[in-house]
């Protein structure tokens, strides 16, 4: 299961760089997150995939997606590359960047020990949106209330940013 | 079967590296998004590893916020998009170099 998975997973994400068309970029980009979501599964994380399915899937492709509508769809992109050097270049750094992302994961990393307080371990019998709602609201609580004027912020930016403009300060192009 | 911590691992970091680099690669600024979107998915895929390794339930707490900021990040990311676009006609990062010296 994980090999099936973690194989669509990067088979779409390659897919979604290639990809000239948007909109297929935008369904190989389901496609990523619904493997990724099965992977959540098979490490215990059963709300977290619930929620990449729902918030990701659901929501964040389909704006994706409106957005793509309103930008009109047919537009094909122009692969005329205006610095000659940039491809090559980002292939070396892409390349170079997995090898040290690679090679840290080799090196011996000190890390935390085993979690056996009841609380917040995984595997103590209390179901895992049990714990993770409780972790949530109790040590994670300031962290929360944060992303919440997070959310506002954001919220209010949008709203700002999608008003239409008053006449007077249109750019010339 | 358990799969080991690694193969999660080398999984999160090939994604991850596919994100950046389709990132340096494409012109598109939605794409560019998509593949931004990419990055994050492969570090929480990493944080549910350690989750479960250390046998921890913050690492999924970390998880829940980043898909909250990465939510809050589309919204005005795609917001300043459709600015962008309704101002110059044009969707493509290169085309907007207005600050260029």
């Amino acid at each position: 299961m994980f090999f099936l998975m973690a194989a669509v997973a990067l088979g779409s994400a390659v897919g979604l760089v290639l990809q000239r068309n948007p909109v297929h970029s935008a369904m190989l980009l389901v496609s990523t997150l619904f493997s990724v979501a099965v992977l959540f599964v098979l490490q215990q994380a059963h709300f977290l995939a619930a929620v990449q399915v729902i918030v990701y899937a659901g929501a964040i492709v389909v704006l994706f997606l409106f957005v793509i509508m309103l930008l009109g769809v047919d537009r094909r992109e122009d692969l005329h590359e205006t610095l000659p050097f940039q491809r090559p270049l980002a292939a070396g750094l892409g390349v170079l960047l997995l090898v040290m992302v690679l090679a840290l994961g080799r090196s011996t990393w000190v890390t935390a020990p085993v979690n056996t307080d009841p609380a917040t371990g995984l595997d103590h019998g209390a179901g895992t949106v049990e714990v993770l709602g409780r972790s949530l609201f109790s040590r994670f609580l300031f962290p929360f209330e944060i992303t919440s004027l997070l959310l506002t912020v954001a919220v209010i930016a949008a709203v700002v940013l999608a008003r239409r403009q008053s006449e007077g300060d249109e750019v010339p192009r | 079967m358990t799969i080991p911590v690694g193969w999660y691992q080398v999984l999160a970091a090939m994604l991850f590296s596919v994100g950046a680099l389709g990132f340096l690669v494409r012109r598109n600024a939605l794409v560019m998004f998509m593949c931004v979107e990419l990055m994050l998915n492969a570090v929480n895929l990493s944080l549910v590893t350690y989750s479960r390794v250390i046998n921890d339930v913050a690492g999924q707490v970390t998880v829940f916020f980043v898909m909250v900021v990465a939510a809050a990040e589309v919204v005005v990311g795609l917001g300043i998009l459709v600015a962008i676009f309704r101002r110059r006609h044009t969707a493509s990062a290169d085309d907007v170099s207005l600050l260029k010296g």
